[in-house]
């Protein structure tokens, strides 16, 4: 079937069928590799995109799903006011290891932030835990997100 | 039903295009602009300093150091970036001798090349035991100083003056006087006429006058790292590349026995079923019909002979065999003879379990094979071994085997082996064109090559003081060096298994140390990060702290004691005691515990705060470490590692063990094989040492010696003494 996606502002056509996950439809079909495969089951966050502003697991939306929703991803996260504050908070912290969950890891951000500006910890805590990084970043992702938030 | 193909070869080719025109993007713009319109602040990304394809250049004196008339930098990173910061701090060396700044750079995956690009400690182009500084530490000086003496003298030619009164600064060469000036594109056609000096003559500086080494100077792979841009292997995208799903048989050496072929090859965008007996690929336009289509595969398996494998005989046979002697690792003085003598006798059983990796970027390999040349997209932590075994794999030259290295997205150990790279070349064998291979993340976790587990029998003897007078530790497990490198295997003695166990830093006087070497049947096992020390500092710190209870002496002052001989071990235990306030009170179950090791060059002690509920409940409050890593190259990556090291063997301590039943791994995706996450992470406070000696390694030795900290300080809070691993909260429940 045939799809037009509205990612990152323009429009996107795939045929492929209605269940495929929107990650794939991303990463293979459109070549949007900036968003990771990490578990396919909703439990690492690296896969995190946008619809409507609101943080999913793209591994775990079936295209068909997806409907007039704005697609929003890591390549354009920057264009955010959320976005750009939590990659250059990323840049001066020095939080990236090996980097892969990062892209997650900032989806998951630019929508905390979106909906609390001013997070607490236990705000952090509760956004982010869907977010593994076997890197061990936790400690600055913490700070880069109160940096970029100015808390 | 099958649709039309979406015409995937236009998408692709615009998508290299894309990524071309990124890699040779003008200039190197640094920092952030803010738009006129308003004060958002937008992201203006810095242009990538990874550079995927080998860089021809027209001044090339070494190995490392690569640039053209443009004045454009590249410097050839002969280990592999997994987030150690390893191509941060490799260019610093280079750099600081160049004299060039470091956003002057842009860095490259170096190709396969044992002449160049070995590693001298370990013996061969890997990248592992935190050994990438300490083995580079003066080779890249001497590389980076050859290429500014080279430039140098270039220039001098010109100005028809003596070199020595040049100087080079930021990348271009001044006269005495500083009037005249040459950059260094202006140089190279020049300079790369010039004999090339041996890198042993050159001169380097004094540390003390570095200006970039010791810098907490910036990674230079994190911009790519915050917008997606940073290529890992499993981003490799070709013109025509199909998309590969795989299921591999459950147990070790089990083949596929039915396959509905037709069932998959009835799901949209699957092209094609690749049945190789171990493993079955689906193949297909993309990773999504890849995994439908094996599902509808259903696929039945013969196990085989390791289809009784289970856990318990695991450890049974562990147990038996460990009762006999094994290879002497070290033999001092007559432990036997002084244990029997001893006032008093202390003997432990301790257990480690499995572990798999488990990184972030889950094992995938692209293969294009054809009938004169294998290209193959990985990110790979060993691409001499890589290339040789696709040679050998395929019949083909080594030189036919081209190998195209990535930035890995963790790494760990597992990208030392090889497996994933050749069972993505058997699955190639059977595609026309390149395919990219993608293990599910069950598949990732169930075929691993684990840590191996290992049971370690020790016993000692104390004097009526409380000092030991004898110390025996047997560790019986598996020997990954016997399989890796089997030279380093002498008279049976894995020196990786016995590391940090035959020589503890403290002064024990009869002391004896084997290992009896047991492979688990059906079980792969391999290098995971730590390696030796990761299950020899736990035993030791943990039983050294037995001791320091059964001698009624607290256990900081009972190792002080045992260290006086050992000063920079002394400095680091007494530094990480004083920072973490060690004898201050605590509530009750509360605990602090302490560990000490020397691994990989580097002196190391952490102490652990740990809250142990009544329900059995560990909370890890707060680590502090101290580090003696020598003369060292990024402050700022050492505190990277220590906070993100603590937390992987942490997170092992706590969560991490893979078990068999049937021959088949009980665990496969996140909810099973447990990561660390946010909400759970202590405070972790580094503090190193500043010194002249030898630079240490840093990614390892907090993995190593997290562990015992905490199960030491869960024995001070609760007086139950924890000898296996994972920690099981269910024996630290309140008796009360
Ligand atoms: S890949 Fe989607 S949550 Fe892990
Ligand atoms: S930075 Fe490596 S997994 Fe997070």
């Amino acid at each position: 079937m045939v799809f037009t996606l509205k990612i990152n502002g323009a429009p996107h056509e795939v045929d492929v069928d209605g269940d495929t996950p929107l990650l794939w439809v991303l990463r293979d079909v459109l070549g949007m590799t900036g968003t990771k495969f990490g578990c396919g089951q909703a439990l690492c966050g690296a896969c995190t995109v946008h619809l409507d502003g609101q943080a999913v697991r793209s591994c775990q939306t079936p295209v068909d799903s997806v409907g007039d929703s704005a697609v929003t991803t890591i390549e354009a996260i920057g264009q955010t006011p959320q976005g750009a504050a939590l990659q250059k908070a990323w840049l001066e912290l020095e939080v990236v290891q090996c980097g892969y969950c990062q892209s997650g890891q900032i989806m998951s951000a630019a929508a905390l932030l979106k909906d609390t500006p001013k997070p607490t910890d236990s705000d952090i805590d509760a956004a982010m835990s869907g977010n593994v990084c076997r890197c061990g970043t936790y400690h600055r992702i913490r700070a880069a997100i109160k940096h970029a938030a100015g808390v | 039903m099958m649709d039309g193909p979406i015409p995937r070869e236009q998408i692709t080719d615009k998508a290299a295009v894309s990524r071309r025109a990124v890699l040779q993007g003008a200039g190197l713009l640094l920092g952030f602009a803010l738009t006129d319109a308003s004060t958002e602040p937008i992201f203006a990304a810095p242009a990538s300093r990874v550079v995927e394809n080998e860089v021809a250049a027209t001044f090339a004196p070494n190995g490392f150091i690569r640039i053209n008339p443009t004045g454009a930098v590249t410097l050839v990173m002969p280990m592999v970036e997994m987030g150690q910061g390893v191509y941060t701090s490799l260019s610093m060396l280079l750099a600081e001798e160049l004299e060039v700044k470091l956003d002057q750079i842009q860095v490259q995956h170096a190709p396969p090349n044992h002449a160049l690009y070995a590693n001298s400690i370990i013996g061969i182009q890997n990248t592992g035991g935190s050994a990438s500084v300490r083995a580079f530490w003066t080779p890249l000086r001497q590389a980076g100083a050859v290429g500014r003496n080279l430039l140098i003298a270039a220039a001098a030619k010109r100005w028809n003056v003596d070199p020595v009164t040049c100087r080079a600064k930021d990348g271009v060469v001044f006269d005495a006087t500083g009037s005249k000036h040459l950059s260094y594109g202006e140089l190279v056609n020049a300079a790369a006429k010039l004999p090339v000096p041996s890198s042993a003559n050159v001169k380097l500086k004094d540390p003390k006058d570095f200006t970039l080494i010791g810098t907490r100077a910036k990674r230079v792979d994190s911009a790519i790292k915050v917008d997606g841009r940073a290529l890992y292997g499993i981003d490799a995208r070709l013109p025509g590349m199909k998309l590969a799903a795989v299921a591999i048989s459950p147990v070790l050496g089990g083949k596929a026995k039915t396959v509905d072929e037709k069932a998959a090859l009835a799901v949209k965008g699957v092209r094609q079923v690749v049945n190789i007996d171990e493993a079955v690929a689906v193949i297909a336009d993309h990773t999504g019909a890849a995994k439908k289509g094996l599902e509808a595969a259903a696929i039945t398996w013969d196990d085989g002979p390791n289809g009784k494998v289970n856990s318990a005989d695991i450890v049974k046979q562990l147990e038996e065999e460990s009762t006999k002697p094994g290879a002497v690792a070290r033999n001092e003085g007559d432990a036997g003879k002084a244990l029997a003598e001893a006032a008093q006798r202390v003997a432990a059983i301790y257990q480690v379990p499995f572990l798999a990796h488990a990184t972030m970027e889950p094992m995938n390999c692209t293969v294009h094979l054809q009938k004169d040349r294998c290209d193959i997209w990985v990110g790979t932590q060993a691409p001499t071994i890589t290339q040789s075994v696709v040679a050998e794999l395929t019949g083909l030259p080594k030189d036919a085997i081209k190998i195209h290295n990535h930035l890995i997205g963790g790494g760990f150990g597992r990208r030392l082996e090889a497996d994933g790279t050749v069972l993505a070349v058997k699955i190639a064998r059977h595609v026309d064109g390149p395919v990219k291979v993608i293990w599910s993340r069950e598949e990732d976790i169930q075929h691993d090559m684990y840590r191996p587990y290992y049971l370690d029998r020790l016993s000692a003897g104390l004097d009526a003081a409380g000092n030991p007078v004898a110390w025996t530790h047997r560790i019986a497990g598996s020997s990954v060096m016997a399989r890796y490198y089997p030279p380093y295997v002498k008279d049976g003695l894995d020196p990786d298994a016995v590391e940090a166990a035959a020589e503890p830093p403290y002064a024990l006087p009869n002391i004896h140390v084997d290992f009896v070497r047991v492979e688990p049947p059906g079980v792969r096992t391999s290098w995971w990060r730590g390696v030796g020390p990761t299950h020899n500092v736990f035993v030791v710190e943990s039983f050294i702290d037995e001791l320091a209870y059964a001698a009624k002496q607290d256990p900081v002052a009972y190792r002080k004691g045992l260290l006086g001989h050992n000063p920079r071990a002394l400095a680091v235990l007494s530094l990480a005691a004083e920072k973490a306030e060690w004898g201050s009170p605590l509530p009750a179950r509360h605990g602090r515990g302490i560990s000490v090791q020397f691994a990989y060059g580097s002196y190391t002690s952490q102490v652990a705060e740990v809250e142990v509920a009544a329900d059995g409940s560990v909370k890890v409050k707060r680590i502090v470490c101290a580090i003696d890593c020598g003369m060292y190259v990024n402050p700022d990556t050492i505190e990277a590692q220590v906070q993100g090291g603590t937390l992987f063997g942490l997170t092992a301590a706590r969560h991490g063990s893979i078990t068999f039943k049937d021959g088949r791994v009980e665990q496969g995706n996140f909810d099973t094989y447990l990561p660390m996450r946010i909400d759970e992470v202590p405070l972790v406070e580094t503090h190193v040492i500043r010194n002249a000696e030898a630079p240490g390694g840093v990614g390892e030795a907090p993995t190593a010696i997290v562990s015992a900290a905490v199960t030491n300080a869960i024995f001070a809070a609760t007086g139950k003494r924890v000898r296996k691993l994972p920690i099981d909260s269910d024996s630290l429940k309140s008796s009360s």
